[in-house]
């Protein structure tokens, strides 16, 4: 039996958060945890994928428009279409909007500033990979650091997205309360993060790997990483097991 | 050798802050009469092809591929070869 999971984060020119993401999974998640440096072109045996925080390509043309072109950003691509669980955070998640592996986009914050605070947001299912050490409705507190998280898609993609429940976070007060008032950049509806149809993929501008002890104020981050490993667990037992 | 004038611009429906923040100080200026400010990007490329249809071509792929995002941004173009535009 397989009891391990295997992390990869990955490394791009500009990544600022790798760091923050290698101590969350190997230190506190206690996993084997490799950086892979964009210009591999594998990324080897692995269950979960990382692409971390930061401005790749200094946030150049589009944020993440010139990462999603990195030569490793092939193999995420086949280990995503494959079923493989793939986590962006922050400029990750715009890699991954960008890598049309999550749909919609993230534009300008409607203020113009870039936002760097602790925000709320309400866990709006967690029957997912990601989610499932949270309850239905359960608040997190975790800190934000961008200039572009403003989520935006079109009114059919957003029809598709509350379908199939793929909004998985949204920025709320700390009692739950959806308003305008809580939303940090003008994202639509609120949206904080989003899966993919499969549920295999999951985007969010938060920084869990930011909120994962005491020590530094904050621990509901790690609900998130406990989730996901727990499922990659699950998933490598029950396949050894047949 | 052609050359190759790009613009892209946020998507009409996608609101542009960036540009309603310009148009305010523009009205701050006194130019009352200017309105609906867009900003967008401007990106000249030269492009090693036969004949202008295979220019035109590979500028549009660039522009889906990388230039644009197409679930945000619109893109117009313009090509002409090398030795027309030196001359201006």
């Amino acid at each position: 039996m397989k009891e391990q999971a295997r992390a990869a984060v990955i490394v791009f020119p500009g990544s600022n958060c790798d760091h923050d993401a290698f101590f969350a999974l190997r230190k506190i998640m206690g996993i084997d945890t490799r950086f892979v440096w964009h210009k591999e072109e594998s990324l080897g045996e692995t269950d979960l994928v990382i692409l971390p925080g930061g401005f790749s390509y200094g946030d150049y043309l589009r944020c993440g428009a010139i990462a999603r072109f990195s030569p490793i950003m092939k193999d995420v691509i086949n280990f995503a279409r494959n079923g493989g669980v793939v986590t962006g955070i922050c400029n990750g998640f715009q890699v991954l909007c960008e890598a049309g592996l999550l749909p919609g986009a993230l534009v300008r914050n409607e203020h113009l500033r870039f936002v760097c605070k602790d925000v709320y947001i309400r866990v709006e299912n967690n029957d997912t990979r990601f989610t499932s050490q949270c309850s239905e409705g359960e608040v997190l507190k975790i800190s934000v650091a961008h200039g572009d998280g403003n989520y935006i898609i079109d009114a059919e993609g957003l029809e598709e997205l509350k379908k199939n429940r793929q909004i998985v976070f949204r920025y709320s007060d700390e009692n739950g309360e959806i308003s305008d008032a809580v939303n940090p950049n003008g994202s639509l509806e609120n949206i904080a993060g989003i899966v993919n149809r499969e549920g295999n993929v999951l985007g969010m501008m938060p920084h869990p790997e930011r909120a994962m002890e005491d020590l530094l104020g904050k621990r509901d981050g790690k609900k998130i990483f406990e989730s996901v490993i727990n499922s990659i667990i699950q998933v490598n037992n029950y396949i050894s097991a047949e | 050798m052609f050359k190759a004038v790009v613009t892209v611009t946020l998507r009409p429906s996608i609101l542009d802050p960036e540009g309603k923040t310009v148009e305010q100080s523009l009205h701050q200026l006194g130019y009352g009469a200017v309105h609906n400010v867009r900003m967008g990007k401007h990106i000249e490329l030269e492009v090693d092809a036969e004949t202008e249809s295979q220019a035109r071509e590979t500028v549009d792929d660039i522009c889906n591929k990388l230039l644009a995002n197409p679930v945000m941004e619109d893109y117009t173009f313009t090509i002409r070869r090398k030795e027309e535009a030196v001359k201006e």
